[in-house]
C-alpha cells in the first residue's frame, strides 16, 4: 500500500474528483522526462521541478510565454530606485489561492505571502526555514548574495532593499524558485503540527492546482475556474484546458512512441535521430526554439600547455565543429561564436566562427612547440544535457579530428556529481561543459562561468581570468540602463573570441513533437515550461 | 521441527547484519557527492556545502554515522532521501508494489508455460518436441534481456499497435491504490476497462521479465522429471499397469516440484537484477528503476534502505523455501 | 543479469574403467548435436577474433562523417561497402561487431578465470578448514548472492569508475560465490573418500592436498561451470555496458554499441538489432557447449 500516495491524496481530497469521466472535456497529456524532485519549487535546481512549480504557483514577475522579456504577474508594477538599491513591488488585487482537503483559504492574497515567501528562505530563524532542509539552491547562490531586507510596506506593497547594485535581479524574480507560497496555508499548517505539508501538498495561486503526484508515474493538474489570469483577458496566460497530465516517460524513444500513438500530445526532449521521422508524421507538428545556452571545451589554463594561446586557438582549428553538429546534435545546432547564445538580449552576432582548418592548427601547434602534437585527457559529459546531446559521441569526433594534428586525447568520464566536482577542482585538461540560462540575463552564465572570482571556486571551469573580460562584467552588473549594459556585454563577447576563452560548439535547438491538435503550444526556455494559452482542437 | 525452524532462522541474522554492513559502507566508498550532483552544473559555494553536509550528517566519522544509522534501523527508521526529503520507506512502499506486480505476473507466467513444456518434453525425451522445448528455452536463457525489451516494443507496440509501448496504465484512468496493485485496484473499484488497460501495459514487462525464469523453469523441471521417472517406484507403478498419465501426474510430479520449488526461490534474487533493466526500458514505475537512479544521484539512504528492504525480501523468500522444503522433505530437516 | 542455476552438476566423477577417457568423452559430446554447434559457432567467433584485422572492411574507429547511419547492404541506400550499415558517426557496423567478438571473449575469459582463481582457492579453504574461517566465507557469499547481482555489480563499478576492467572486474565478484559453493561442495563430497583419507594417513600436507589430490577430482563440475559462466559474463558484461557502465566509447563493445543505438532504434533498424544478435548467438553457443561437456561428464545422464 503506498502510504505517500495515500496522504497526498487525502490532503487533496481528490478520491471524487478522480473518477474517470469526471474530467469529461479537454486533457492535455503530456510525456515528460523525469519525477520532479521536490513540489516546493523552493528546494530545487531541477527542471523537472520547475515545470511543475510553472502551473501551480505564479512569481511576482513572469517571462513572456516563449520568449525572454520580463512581464507583470503577482506584482503589476514595480519602480527601481535611482541608485539601483531599493525595489518597490505593487501587488495585484484579487488574486485566489487554491484549497484543498486541509486548507481552505480564507483570504486573498497579500504583502505577507511575498515577505513569508522570501523570509522562510533567507531567515535561519524563521519557524519554515529548517522544515524540509535549508538547501533553497537558487535563492542560495543567485537572491540571496545581494538582499537586504525584504518589507511589507502595506498589503498590497513589498519593499526589497539590496545589499549592492544587481541589475539581474528582476530577470531572477522571474524564476520558479522565487515562487509564492500562501502565509495563510503555512500558519495553519503549524497549528496543525504538519509543516512538512506546506512543501509536500503545495497551495499556490497558478493557473492549474494540483491534484495527484505519483512518484515515477503521473503528475496530475486541473485547471483553476476563478484564475486571476481569465479576470485580466490575456488568453496567452490563461489555462485552456481541464486537466493537464505528465505522464513520466525517460526513455526518449518511448515517448515518442507514446506521442505517435495518441497516448500524449506532446512529447518533451526527443532524440535529435528521431527529429526527421517526426518532421513527415502526419499527426504530429515539430515545433522548435533555440534555447539560452552554452556549450564548450574549456581548456584548463592553469595547466600547460592550455595557458597557451596558440595551443587553445590550434585545437578549435583543429576540431570539425560542422561534423559534430551532424552526428551529435543531428544538424539541428547552430555553431556558436559569441558566448552570449542568440536567443538572449545583447547576442553579438557580428562575431564568426573560426573554420575547421586542420593545416592552420598544424601551423599553430608548430609555433607554440608542439610540431608532433602532444599528450592530453578529454573529459565528456556523462549525461544527456539539451546543450549537449551525446558528450560520449562528440567526445569520440574530437579525438578523431584532433588525432589528425598529432594531438592524442585519450577520453575519460566520471559519474555526474564527481564529474562536476572534479571539474570545479580543476582535475581536467580538456572538459567539456555547458549551461543554460534560467533567467533573461547574460550576466547569469558569464558571471559564474567566466568571471575571474570563479576561478579560486573553480566555478570557471576553463581557469580563463581575463582582467577586461572581468571588469566589464563586474560593472555591467551593477548599472540597469539596459542599452549601455548590452554595449558591455557586445564587448565582452568580442574579448571572449579573440583571446579564446574556450572551444564553443553549438546553440542548441530545442525541439518539442505535439500532435496535430495541440494549438498554440510554445517553447519556453527560461525556467518551467508553462501549460496556459494552449488548447486542444479536435 | 521447531528446531529447524529456529536454527535455520538464526541464520539469518548474521546475513543481515552484513547486509548493512555491506550496503553502508561499499556506498559510502563510492566516489562522488550528493550535494554536488544536486548542485549540478551551476554548482553551490564552500560555505553551503558544508553546512549541508552537517545537516545531512555527513560530516561526522564513518563508523558513528554507521552506529547511528544501525539505531535508527532497528528503530524502523530508514532514513531520508537527500534528493527528495521524502523518507526510503514511504518511497519505497509506493514504488514496490509495481515491482511486485510485475514480478508475480512473471513469475507467473513462467510457472503457466515452463512447467507443462519440462514435462512434456521429458515424458517425450528426444522427440521433437522435446528437442523445440529445450533450444527454445536455452535461447530464452542465453537472451540479453535488455535487447529483448527493445525488440518486442519495436514489433508489437511500434510496427503493430497492439501493445502500450510503457507505463502501467492509460492515463485517462486513476485508481485509486489499496493493495498498490493496479490490476488488483482496478477490480476492487470495478472498473474493468481500467483492469483491461492494466492488464495490457502489464503484457511484454511480464514476458520480458519472465523470459529467463521460464527458460530455468522449463529446463528445470524436465531434468527433474527425467529424474524422478528413472525411479524404481515409477518402474514398478508402470509395470503394474498404472496409466502414463497417471504415473506422470500422480508419482513423477509431486516429487519433481521439489527442486523445481527451490530454483523459483533462488530466481527471485536474479528477477530483482532483471526487473531493473525491465523497469529501465518499459517505464515501469518499480524500485529498481529508483534505485538505479538513487546511485546516480548518490542518494545514499535510498540505496543502503533500498538494497536492505530488497536484501530482506530475498531474505524471506529463501527462507521460507528453505522451510516449505523441510515441510516437504522431512529428510532435509535432520540434516542440519 | 542471469546468473546461476542451470542445474548444478554433480561432484561425482566417471567410475569403472573405459577404454579412454578422452576418447569417452568425445564420443558422448559429438554425440549432442547442439553442443558441436555451439563449439563451431565459438570456433567462428574465435576466429572472427583472432583476424577481425584482416577481416574488417574498415577500422572499427574510422568515423566518416559523410555515411552517418547508412542501412545495410540489401536495404534502400545501403552499399557494399559497408556491409551491415554504419552507426550514428559513420563507422562500420561490421567491422565494429567483428572487433567486438574479441572484446567479448576477453571479457569471458578473463571475468571466468578471476572469479575461478579466487573462488577455487576460497572454495578449496571452506571445504578444508571447517568451523569460522568456513562459516565466515560462506556467511559473505550469502550476502554477495542476496543482493541482486547487477545492482551489487553497478556498485561495484560506481566505485573503480566505469570501463572494461573496471566491469569485468565487478562481474567477476558478482559471480564468485557459484565458484566457491561448487568447489566447496565438492571438496566435501571428495574428502570422505577413501584416496584422501589415505593420502593424510602417508602424511601429505594439506596445501598439497588440496591442490594436488582433491582439486584435480573437482575439475569436472568447474569446467563445466567456466563455459556456461563465460556466457553468463559476456552477458552481465553487456548489461554494464547498457547501462553505460562497462567499456567505454569508442571501444566496440556490442553491449556499449547497444546502449548508443537506443535513440535509433525506431530509425535504423539495424544498429540496434545487429549487436544484439551478437550477444544472443554468442552466449547461446557457449551455453550449448556447456550443456554438451555437463552431459558428456555427467555419468547420471549417460544412461
Amino acid at each position: 500500500m503506498s502510504v505517500r500516495i495515500l496522504a497526498a491524496a487525502a490532503a487533496l481530497g481528490l478520491s471524487a474528483l478522480l473518477q474517470p469521466g469526471a474530467a469529461g472535456a479537454q486533457t492535455l497529456v503530456v510525456c515528460s522526462e523525469a519525477s520532479p524532485d521536490f513540489l516546493n519549487p523552493q528546494f530545487s535546481s531541477q527542471n523537472t521541478a520547475y515545470d511543475v512549480a510553472a502551473q501551480i504557483y505564479d512569481r511576482l514577475v513572469a517571462t513572456e510565454r516563449g520568449g525572454s522579456q520580463i512581464i507583470p504577474s503577482l506584482a503589476e508594477s514595480w519602480t527601481i530606485s535611482e541608485d539601483g538599491l531599493t525595489y518597490i513591488f505593487k501587488l495585484r488585487h484579487g488574486v485566489k489561492w487554491h484549497t484543498n482537503k486541509s486548507f481552505t483559504p480564507t483570504r486573498d492574497f497579500n504583502a505577507d505571502d511575498v515577505v513569508f515567501s522570501v523570509m522562510r528562505m533567507f531567515d535561519e530563524n524563521h519557524p519554515y526555514y529548517k522544515v524540509g532542509g535549508t538547501n533553497y539552491q537558487f535563492f542560495g547562490e543567485i537572491v540571496k548574495p545581494s538582499l537586504k531586507a525584504i518589507e511589507k510596506v502595506d498589503d498590497y506593497t513589498v519593499k526589497v532593499t539590496l545589499t549592492r547594485p544587481y541589475a539581474p535581479l528582476l530577470s531572477a524574480l522571474s524564476v520558479e524558485p522565487m515562487s509564492i507560497l500562501s502565509a495563510e496555508y503555512a500558519d495553519a499548517m503549524t497549528k496543525a503540527n504538519t509543516q512538512d505539508l506546506v512543501n509536500q501538498a503545495p497551495i499556490g495561486t497558478g493557473p492549474f492546482s494540483l491534484l495527484a503526484y505519483q512518484k515515477d508515474a503521473t503528475v496530475r493538474f486541473r485547471a483553476v475556474p476563478d484564475h486571476w489570469t481569465k479576470a485580466v483577458g490575456n488568453k496567452d496566460r490563461m489555462a485552456l484546458v481541464n486537466d493537464l497530465i505528465f505522464v513520466i516517460t525517460p526513455d526518449a524513444s518511448v515517448r515518442y512512441a507514446k506521442v505517435k500513438s495518441g497516448e500524449c500530445q506532446i512529447a518533451r526532449y526527443p532524440n535529435p535521430g528521431d527529429l526527421p521521422a517526426m518532421r513527415t508524421d502526419p499527426n504530429l507538428t515539430l515545433l522548435s526554439g533555440s534555447i539560452a545556452d552554452q556549450s564548450f571545451l574549456a581548456f584548463n589554463q592553469q595547466k600547460k600547455p592550455f595557458d597557451d594561446k596558440r595551443v587553445r586557438e590550434a585545437l578549435v582549428y583543429a576540431t570539425n565543429i560542422p561534423a559534430i553538429i551532424d552526428a551529435v546534435y543531428q544538424g539541428t545546432g547552430k555553431q556558436a561564436a559569441a558566448i552570449v547564445p542568440p536567443s538572449l538580449w545583447s547576442h553579438n552576432d557580428t562575431l564568426k566562427p573560426r573554420p575547421y582548418d586542420p593545416a592552420k592548427a598544424k601551423a599553430l601547434l608548430t609555433e607554440a612547440g608542439f610540431p608532433n602534437g602532444f599528450k592530453t585527457v578529454l573529459w565528456a559529459i556523462p549525461v544527456v544535457r539539451a546543450y549537449m546531446p551525446n558528450g560520449r559521441r562528440a567526445a569520440e569526433l574530437i579525438q578523431a579530428d584532433w588525432a589528425k594534428v598529432g594531438v592524442e586525447a585519450q577520453i575519460q568520464s566520471y559519474e555526474w556529481g564527481e564529474y562536476l566536482k572534479r571539474g570545479r577542482a580543476g582535475d581536467h585538461e580538456v572538459g567539456m561543459f555547458g549551461y543554460t540560462w534560467d533567467y533573461p540575463d547574460p550576466s547569469q552564465i558569464l558571471l559564474s562561468g567566466w568571471h575571474c572570482d570563479g576561478v579560486k571556486s573553480g566555478a570557471n571551469r576553463a581557469r580563463w581570468c581575463n582582467k577586461e573580460f572581468s571588469a566589464l562584467l563586474t560593472k555591467a552588473n551593477t548599472i540597469t540602463d539596459q542599452a549601455e549594459r548590452t554595449k558591455m556585454f557586445m564587448r565582452m563577447q568580442e574579448i571572449f573570441q579573440e583571446d579564446v576563452g574556450g572551444l564553443l560548439f553549438a546553440n542548441a535547438q530545442a525541439f518539442t513533437p505535439v500532435r496535430k491538435e495541440v494549438k498554440d503550444y510554445k517553447i519556453h526556455f527560461f525556467g518551467g515550461q508553462p501549460f496556459v494559452g494552449v488548447s486542444l482542437v479536435k | 521441527m521447531l528446531r529447524f525452524i529456529l536454527t535455520r532462522v538464526s541464520l539469518v541474522i548474521p546475513t543481515f547484519l552484513g547486509i548493512t554492513l555491506l550496503a553502508f559502507f561499499l556506498i559510502r566508498l563510492v566516489p562522488g557527492d550528493p550535494i554536488e550532483t544536486m548542485a549540478g552544473e551551476r554548482g553551490i559555494d564552500a560555505t553551503r556545502h558544508e553546512i549541508l553536509r552537517k545537516e545531512l550528517g555527513l560530516d561526522r566519522p564513518l563508523l558513528v554515522q554507521y552506529g547511528v544509522y544501525i539505531e535508527r534501523v532497528l528503530h524502523g527508521d530508514l532514513g531520508k532521501s537527500i534528493v527528495t526529503r521524502e523518507s526510503v520507506i514511504s518511497e519505497f512502499g509506493a514504488l514496490f508494489p509495481a515491482t511486485i506486480e510485475l514480478a508475480l505476473c512473471a513469475i507467473l507466467l513462467a510457472l503457466i508455460i515452463g512447467l507443462p513444456a519440462g514435462i512434456i518434453a521429458a515424458v517425450k525425451r528426444n522427440s521433437i518436441f522435446d528437442h523445440g522445448v529445450m533450444g527454445i528455452s536455452l535461447t530464452g536463457y542465453s537472451m540479453p534481456i535488455f535487447w529483448w525489451g527493445l525488440l518486442l516494443i519495436l514489433l508489437f507496440s511500434v510496427q503493430l499497435g497492439i501493445t502500450p509501448v510503457s507505463g502501467r496504465i492509460a492515463v485517462q484512468y486513476y485508481i485509486e491504490p489499496v493493495t498498490g496493485f493496479l490490476t488488483v485496484d482496478s477490480l476492487l473499484a470495478g472498473d474493468f476497462d481500467a483492469f483491461k488497460s492494466a492488464l495490457s501495459h502489464l503484457v511484454l514487462p511480464a514476458i520480458v521479465l519472465g523470459t529467463v525464469p521460464l527458460a530455468v523453469i522449463a529446463r528445470m523441471t524436465r531434468s527433474a522429471m527425467l529424474e524422478v521417472l528413472g525411479e524404481d517406484y515409477i518402474r514398478t507403478a508402470r509395470a503394474k499397469g498404472m496409466a502414463p498419465l497417471r504415473v506422470v501426474a500422480l508419482h513423477a510430479l509431486r516429487n519433481a516440484l521439489i527442486p523445481v520449488i527451490t530454483v523459483i526461490g533462488l530466481q527471485v534474487g536474479a528477477l530483482f537484477t532483471g526487473a531493473i533493466l525491465t523497469e529501465t526500458i518499459f517505464s515501469w514505475p518499480g524500485v529498481g528503476k529508483w534505485l538505479i537512479e538513487a546511485i546516480s544521484r548518490r542518494d545514499y539512504p535510498i540505496l543502503q534502505g533500498g538494497t536492505l528492504l530488497i536484501g530482506v525480501v530475498v531474505m524471506s523468500v529463501n527462507l521460507l523455501v528453505d522451510l516449505l522444503y523441510g515441510l516437504i522433505n522431512p529428510r532435509i530437516r535432520h540434516a542440519r | 543479469m542471469t546468473a546461476e542455476t542451470l542445474e548444478t552438476p554433480s561432484a561425482t566423477v566417471p567410475a569403472g574403467t573405459p577404454p579412454h577417457p578422452l576418447r569417452e568423452f568425445w564420443s558422448y559430446f559429438s554425440a549432442n548435436r547442439g553442443a558441436v554447434a555451439g563449439l563451431i559457432v565459438i570456433v567462428l567467433v574465435l576466429l572472427a577474433a583472432v583476424f577481425a584485422d584482416v577481416l574488417a572492411p574498415h577500422s572499427p574507429y574510422l568515423t566518416n562523417d559523410k555515411v552517418f547511419l547508412k542501412p545495410p547492404f540489401w536495404q534502400e541506400g545501403g552499399s557494399i561497402s559497408y556491409p551491415l550499415g554504419t552507426d550514428a558517426i559513420g563507422r562500420d557496423i561490421l567491422s565494429r561487431l567483428l572487433y567486438g567478438a574479441r572484446l567479448s571473449l576477453v571479457i569471458g575469459i578473463v571475468v571466468v578465470a578471476i572469479a575461478m582463481a579466487i573462488g577455487i582457492v576460497l572454495g578449496l579453504v571452506a571445504g578444508f578448514f571447517k568451523g569460522i574461517t568456513e562459516i565466515a566465507i560462506m556467511r559473505l557469499m550469502d550476502i554477495v548472492l542476496t543482493m541482486p547481482s547487477l545492482l551489487l555489480a553497478i556498485v561495484i563499478v560506481a566505485i573503480l569508475g566505469p570501463g572494461l576492467m573496471n566491469a569485468m572486474l565487478a562481474v567477476a565478484i558478482v559471480v564468485l560465490p557459484h565458484y566457491v559453493r561448487i568447489t566447496r561442495a565438492a571438496v566435501i563430497a571428495e574428502t570422505s573418500k577413501d584416496y584422501v583419507i589415505a593420502a593424510k594417513v602417508s602424511g601429505a600436507g594439506t596445501l598439497r592436498l588440496m591442490f594436488s589430490e582433491v582439486l584435480p577430482n573437482c575439475a569436472a563440475p568447474l569446467i563445466v561451470q567456466a563455459t556456461l559462466g563465460v556466457s553468463t559474463a559476456i552477458l552481465d558484461a553487456a548489461a554494464l555496458g547498457f547501462l553505460g557502465l562497462g567499456a567505454q566509447p569508442p571501444t566496440p563493445e556490442w553491449g556499449t554499441m547497444l546502449a548508443d543505438a537506443r535513440e535509433f532504434v525506431l530509425r535504423a533498424w539495424w544498429v540496434v538489432t545487429l549487436p544484439g544478435l551478437a550477444i544472443l548467438i554468442t552466449v547461446l553457443a557457449f551455453n550449448l557447449l556447456g550443456d554438451g561437456l555437463r552431459d558428456a561428464l555427467d555419468p547420471k545422464l549417460k544412461r
